[in-house]
């Protein structure tokens, strides 16, 4: 789960991690109250999830989601064309994002930009603190071209940040003194707030020096854990449903994993290996899978049709592919499902069910004394080979 | 022999009275496992299915019944826990099924149980399998939800860390009349307790593993460390599956560990340590079974 640059800071202001003094606006006006109590250079950011904001364009024409400013009244002037209005980066896609709040702040001045961040690494089964003297840009660069700019520190997972490893990083990166002692601080309080809660990454890119000697979290990027959400409603909460694919959002209503992709053939699997197998084998027979839906193993009739709905709703989606294997799964389950569903939709595009395991013949004679128009296939591989037929 | 469970092993079950472990343990019964005791707290003394005790501690079950081995069938905010009494009660042993473990509690329980002897399977895993010689392999070892029916007694090892996938091979497998010493599902998850190479270890020294199959997907490097141990130390014939090479980057597949992240785990780069080391890649699942054919040639 991703969360908003006003939520960051907001989440970083608990944790005393220090940031550039601000506010999130809803309004023009309270952009303009928020921008009063700011010196004279201001920036103001449109909250989308979406990288890429400040080349991005709205759709009324105004150029950029970040723009600096010197006073409030100009601060509101700029609110005012990015609220209700649709931003489109190179991360949004054509349709782009809708901004709803903007966040006015304080536009430090740099001295010097660095790198910070804390994950959990699956290799060392622990969380790993990631330094470096190159920020502002893209880490992975960085690692491709000047690794030995980049320091990694591991994190014991029962003991937890230790003040030795804060000394090491601060002087990898060259701090000292007052500096030193400010980015320590502001170390703890990262750390602190990636174990609180229960985040997969922390990303502060890029932290930074300023001329009057403050260390600040200028950006920052956060990943939480999925699984630990049930122990953090706070985080829960600042899910924003509007930055997701809706597709995805009324899957999860379902408990149905499902990812939207871009191709054109539909895919309803039982298990995440085989999900993933599945759409890579429509690649294969030369076709484009339209998403990754995995029903689970304890599939209920009812998720089953709301799946279909779901796959149905995607005005891409010219084929179907059904590929089930019922361990214990019951294979009718499944069938009925699929019967229940083409009875509430209009279903006018090419389905291909491959049925196998639990029950697999009470399934197959569901399917066949039915209404519902299907093409039945013996493996996956024969499967993927007609559903790709079936819309060329 | 086959490796880490057999016809033999007694089992019990953390979270035997709800209902996604009590259908299973039904099952385990069904298939003719020695399942000999289940936990739950607060309802020791009862029994499941009239036969099987139930004990409020995992100490109590292990002391009164000799079991060597826990599965987990416990919720996620109480598995870490749960995973972590069975290794204090001196199990061999531990299979956890539960899905949607938090991370850094699986973290804390990799880091809490590395100076003990218990081995770990899992978390969010189909199980074990030690097919028995009776009708559908009755009377094998199940641990875990895997479908037992669809086993047969025989020399291939599977190991892999997809329930579907897992079930797909092996009806491949006993479709070709080639039956499994033992099947094992590591699990879906970022961190887990053993990883493709300590399995792979573990069959190419049991004398009655003749053949693998390794399914992998996308995520971590676990399929190309294994694959490199394989390619100086596995003298036996190895056939593969990588599942996910059209999943975009960035996004989580279903399962917490698949994951392409900062260029590293994709489906690539593991076909290709896998090929380097001459394994035996299948091009899709149905192919599992007849690339083990090719591979032991």
């Amino acid at each position: 789960m991703n969360i908003h640059e006003y939520q960051a800071k907001e989440l970083f202001e608990k944790f005393g991690v220090a940031t550039p003094q601000g506010k999130v606006a809803d309004t023009p006006e309270e952009a303009r109250d928020a921008a009063a109590e700011l010196g004279d250079a201001i920036v103001v950011k449109a909250q989308v999830h979406a990288g890429g904001r400040g080349k991005g364009t709205f759709k009324n024409g105004f150029q950029g989601g970040v723009h600096v400013v010197d006073n409030a009244n100009q601060a509101a002037d700029i609110a005012s064309k990015m609220l209700g209005e649709t931003l489109v980066t190179h991360q949004t896609g054509d349709e782009g994002k809708l901004v709803g709040k903007v966040m006015v702040a304080d536009a430090v001045e740099i001295e010097k930009e660095y790198y910070l961040a804390v994950l959990l690494d699956r290799e060392s089964r622990a969380p790993v603190i990631v330094a470096s003297t190159e920020g502002g840009v893209n880490i992975e660069d960085v690692a491709a071209e000047t690794p030995e700019k980049i320091s990694r520190e591991v994190i014991h997972p029962l003991l937890g940040l230790q003040p030795y490893e804060i000394r090491k990083l601060s002087a990898k990166l060259g701090f000292s003194g007052d500096t030193a002692k400010q980015f320590g601080k502001l170390l703890k309080g990262l750390y602190q707030l990636f174990i609180t809660c229960d985040c997969s990454m922390v990303e502060v890119n890029p932290l930074v020096t300023t001329p009057d000697g403050r260390v600040l979290a200028l950006d920052a990027k956060f990943d939480f854990d999925d699984n630990a959400l049930f122990r953090h409603p706070e985080i829960a909460e600042l899910h924003d449903p509007s930055e997701e694919d809706p597709r995805e959002v009324e899957a999860a209503k379902y408990d149905l994993n499902y990812i939207g992709l871009d191709g054109n053939i539909a895919c309803l699997v039982n298990g995440a290996g085989l999900a993933m197998a599945t759409m890579d084998i429509i690649k294969q027979s030369g076709g484009e899978p339209a998403n990754f839906l995995d029903v689970g193993g304890g599939a209920t009739q009812e998720q089953v049709t709301n799946a279909f709905k779901i796959i149905l709703s995607d005005s891409n989606v010219k084929g179907i592919l059904v590929n089930i294997f019922g361990g214990i799964m019951d294979c009718d389950v499944i069938a009925k499902g699929i019967v229940a569903a083409c009875d509430e939709v209009d279903l006018d595009i090419p389905l291909v069910v491959r049925l196998e395991g639990n029950n697999v013949e009470a399934g197959k004679k569901t399917l066949a004394d039915s209404d519902v128009n299907l093409v039945a296939a013996d493996s996956l591989a024969d499967a993927a080979e007609k559903v790709v037929a079936a819309i060329s | 022999m086959a490796i880490l469970v057999d016809e033999n092993t007694k089992i019990l079950i953390q979270g035997i009275t709800g209902s996604f472990g009590g259908r299973h343990a039904q099952l385990t019964l069904d298939y003719g496992s020695k399942l000999v005791a289940g936990v739950t707290p607060g309802k020791g003394g009862q029994k499941f299915a009239d036969t099987v005790p139930i004990f409020d501690t995992v100490e109590q079950a292990v002391s009164e019944t000799g079991a060597t081995v826990s599965a987990i069938f416990v919720p996620p905010p109480f598995a870490g826990d749960a995973i972590l009494e069975a290794v204090d009660a001196g199990v061999d042993l531990v299979v956890a099924i539960t899905e949607g473990i938090p991370v850094m509690d699986m973290m804390k329980v990799r880091a809490a149980m590395k100076d003990s002897n218990a081995r770990l399977i899992g978390p969010n895993c189909p199980g074990i399998v030690t097919p028995g010689t009776g009708e559908n392999s009755h009377g094998g070892c199940r641990i875990g939800i895997a479908p037992g029916y669809i086993h047969k007694r025989g020399k291939v090892g599977v190991v892999s860390r997809s329930g579907t996938l897992t079930y797909e091979a092996v009806y491949q497998l006993t479709e070709l009349g080639l039956g499994q010493s033992t099947c094992v599902g590591i699990g879906g998850d970022p961190i887990n307790g053993t990883s493709h190479l300590d399995v792979l270890e573990m069959f190419n020294a049991d004398p009655e593993t003749e053949a693998i199959i390794m399914i992998g997907e996308i995520g971590g490097t676990a399929e190309e460390e294994a694959a490199e141990w394989a390619r100086e130390n596995c003298d036996k014939p190895i056939a593969g599956f990588i599942a996910g090479a059209t999943a975009p980057p960035g996004r989580r597949m279903g399962h917490a560990g698949a994951i392409v992240s900062g260029g590293k785990g994709t489906a690539e780069a593991k076909i290709a340590a896998m090929r380097n080391a001459g394994i035996e890649v299948a091009d899709n699942p149905s192919d599992m079974g007849q690339a083990l054919v090719r591979a032991m040639g």
